[in-house]
């Protein structure tokens, strides 16, 4: 397992497959700080 | 990933403290995983963005390999995640972290 807490989170997301919204709630969670969030489109 | 995108990454993690950062992928296949991860490793292999020559070796996960999984509260990985555990290609993601990590 690994230790999300304390750290700082970049999420990078994708509409295709898991958005950025969906990461940040997760990470946070875990206890990490999120200073990066983004859902990338390649349509 | 564009290269707007690359340099605004390549700000912030100038800018903050790079020893306690952690990339988390939500990526859908093993290509994305492994051009992101790419990127963000060992620069943009495309040498067309700000991260060119740029290796910032950030600590790569997705969402969907188990030690993420298991450090995620059981509810909130189930809500924000759900289906898309079974959706996504886990296999080939993983093949891919694989892969990068050990170059």
């Amino acid at each position: 397992m690994i230790d999300l807490k304390d750290k700082l989170v970049l999420a990078l997301g994708e509409r295709d497959g898991v958005p950025g919204p969906a990461l940040e709630a997760c990470a946070v969670s875990a206890g990490a700080k999120v200073i990066y969030s983004a859902t990338q489109c390649f349509a | 990933m564009d290269l707007e995108e690359q340099g605004t990454i390549k700000r912030v993690v100038e800018g903050s403290e790079r020893s306690r950062m952690v990339v988390l992928l939500g990526t859908p296949n093993k290509g994305s995983t492994t051009m992101i991860a790419l990127t963000l490793t060992q620069g943009d292999p495309s040498y067309a963005g700000p991260l060119a020559g740029v290796p910032l070796g950030l600590p790569i996960h997705h969402i969907l390999e188990p030690e993420v999984r298991e450090a995620i509260p059981a509810d909130v990985y189930a809500r924000e995640i759900g289906p898309l555990e079974f959706v996504l290609d886990a296999t080939g993601i993983s093949a891919a972290l694989k892969d990068v990590r050990a170059r």
